[in-house]
């Protein structure tokens, strides 16, 4: 029996390296292909809304941590982004960068304000600070309002990559995607992420442990404010602007709606939920105000009947972890 | 007076008092309502904001199809909208009890996206007026400034209906057994009491202060989709800022942070949109539990 129980665990996680690998050369083989099959502005607006899914998934998956206002780290990275490209003429990277810095000091300061409160406190906490940005945002003079920051140059990446040829800028969208996601699954498999799933399961016992736990939860806090605004900053790239919807309440909702669909607390779960929920805003365009209500009715769906989210389900019944 | 460059005059400071005072009575039914379905049933019902438009609409259609008027409204409204949160408790919300909370937030956020898509499909975004009532047409003339007899009456039933409220939580038989069932349902089960029932009730009771708050907004704010989407992140902050455990607590902080942001309109203008999350992050930093607030 103590054999077993020493070689099992060991066993499993080799599985799941295996599965895990080939789980992500298949991606990187879809992501390679995918241009020839669909509209390559699709893709990348698809990769940014993933990554983005992925940072929220950070949060729900591993430290419970319900954000519902996650948006403002996606719109106020693109903002300052597509302001620095176009006014300051600065090269996309250092553009994205500083949006990424942006993000981070705000998920600094309203991480730590709300990272003391938990489950639902938490969640309305974020939901107030999210419309209070939004409300900066509209008065704000460098966002230009309704209009928002309209044809932001593409420019040369550290002076030479030209992002203005779509092919190049396909490859750096991809790049910038790939990098991210394996920055959340190695946050997520190290001994950070262990103690993370620890506070999750049971944070008096983590604390009697002694984790300072309140800073561990600040961290992937931040760290995830840092992935969502660098999703949010590539976007301003790929679109040429950022404007109000990206911070505004809508899209907080829908990149809960992308993991739920995906799978909370899965690797894949958000970026699958993330190529979902896009589509069906591509392809539904036409109906209005009907894609909200179908919107609502798949949330409904899933947490009544679907918890898990499609990865989730998938990887129950090829008893896997994806 | 002269503050930040710009003259106040006395008419402006009361207007924008009143208005605070208006504000403020929306915000205290509706985290008042938000607070009684949270120490039931343990969730956040972020549906609140739709079933406040709801009830809007319900006075709106009340006077347009089958010509009852306000007055009926102010009746028939929170018993039609309130009856139609029991169901979605029952339909819905029952289905979701030993879970994490968070997923009654998910479903609530869910429903909240069908009822607004399916109001702005068919009416657009824009709104549709709703008139005063006749006998509440006017205004009292006080010497420092004119009251629109509408206003009055809003601040005066809002207070009334929660007045009424807490005392029927805090003072009555009924109160007391929601109480007990909220600190041990099953002992209170134990005793005989429908705690299943107990908890539909609650939820539509909870709602249906939403759609009376909706009611005596129609003829302030226009009859609109949005309208419950506009107000919902305030009424959380103005929740937060009370903190969940007290009833009390959360009627004083919405007409005390309406009366604030209406201050701030007069006084600085730009930030009156912001003031009452700033004020949240404040009385977070000082009291992470909400000022009226019980530790978690």
């Amino acid at each position: 029996m103590d054999i077993e129980a020493s070689i099992t665990p060991s066993d499993t996680m080799s599985q799941d390296r295996r599965v895990g690998a080939i789980a992500f050369v298949v991606m990187v083989a879809l992501i390679a292909i995918a241009p020839f099959f669909a509209y390559p502005f699709f893709i990348m607006q698809a990769m940014c809304f993933a990554l983005f899914a992925c940072a929220f998934n950070l949060l729900i998956g591993y430290a419970n941590l319900l954000s519902l206002g996650h948006a403002m780290f996606l719109g106020l990275a693109a903002y300052v982004c597509a302001h620095a490209a176009k006014v300051w003429g600065l090269e996309p990277v250092s553009a994205i960068a500083l949006g990424v810095a942006a993000s981070a000091a705000l998920g600094f300061v309203t991480g730590a304000l709300a990272i003391r409160s938990a489950g639902i406190y938490f969640a309305m906490i974020t939901v107030a600070f999210s419309q209070m940005v939004f409300f900066v945002c509209v008065e704000a003079p460098f966002t230009h309002g309704e209009d928002g920051i309209q044809g932001v140059p593409q420019g040369k990446a550290l002076g030479f990559i030209d992002l203005s040829n779509p092919w190049i800028l396909y490859i750096f969208v991809s790049v910038v995607f790939l990098f991210g996601f394996l920055v959340v699954q190695r946050a997520v498999n190290s001994p950070f992420g262990e103690i993370l799933k620890a506070i999750r399961e049971n944070e008096p016992r983590a604390i009697s442990l002694g984790y300072r736990t309140l800073q561990y939860k600040l961290a992937a806090f931040v760290l995830s404010a840092v992935i969502a605004g660098l999703a949010g900053a590539t976007k301003a790239l790929v679109s040429q602007n950022a404007s109000l919807t990206d911070v505004s309440f809508s899209t907080s909702g829908e990149v809960v709606l992308m993991t739920l669909v995906g799978g909370m607390g899965t690797f894949y779960g958000p970026v699958i939920g993330a190529l979902i929920v896009v589509s069906m805003q591509n392809y539904l365009a036409q109906f209005g105000e009907w894609v909200t209500v179908i919107q609502g009715m798949v949330f409904v769906a899933c947490v009544l009947a679907f918890r898990r989210g499609i990865v989730g389900e998938l990887a129950a019944l090829a008893k896997i972890s994806l | 007076m002269n503050l930040f460059g710009h003259t106040i005059t006395m008419p402006e400071l009361f207007g924008q008092l009143l208005i605070g005072l208006i504000n403020g009575s929306f915000y205290a039914l509706l985290s008042l309502g938000l607070a009684v379905i949270f120490g039931m049933l343990d969730i956040v019902n972020f549906a609140h904001g739709a079933f406040y438009m709801m009830g809007a609409f319900a006075a709106y259609f009340l006077l347009q199809y089958t010509g009852l008027n306000y007055w009926w409204a102010l009746i028939l409204s929170p018993l039609i909208i309130g009856a139609v949160g029991a169901i979605v408790e029952r339909l819905f919300l029952k289905r979701l009890a030993g879970f994490d909370p968070l997923y009654g937030l998910l479903l609530t956020f869910g429903l909240a996206l069908i009822i607004q898509g399916l109001f702005q499909n068919y009416f657009g975004a824009s709104g549709m007026p709703y008139a005063i009532p006749k006998q509440l047409t006017g205004a009292y003339n006080l010497g420092f400034m004119f009251l629109p007899v509408y206003r009055g009456w809003v601040i005066l039933a809002s207070a009334a209906v929660c007045f009424a409220t807490w005392l029927i939580i805090e003072r009555t038989k009924l109160g007391a057994y929601l109480r007990a069932a909220t600190e041990n349902p099953t002992m209170v089960r134990a005793f005989g009491i429908n705690v299943p029932r107990m908890v539909t009730l609650t939820y539509g009771f909870g709602v249906a202060l939403a759609a009376f708050a909706g009611v005596l907004a129609a003829p302030i704010t226009q009859v609109r989709p949005g309208m419950g989407a506009d107000i919902i992140a305030v009424v959380f902050a103005v929740v937060v800022i009370g903190g969940m455990g007290s009833i009390l607590g959360s009627i004083l902080t919405g007409f005390v942070l309406g009366v604030v942001e209406g201050l701030t309109k007069v006084f600085y203008p730009e930030a009156s949109n912001t003031v009452v999350f700033v004020i949240m992050a404040i009385v977070l930093l000082i009291r992470p539990t909400g000022l009226f607030g019980r530790a978690a």
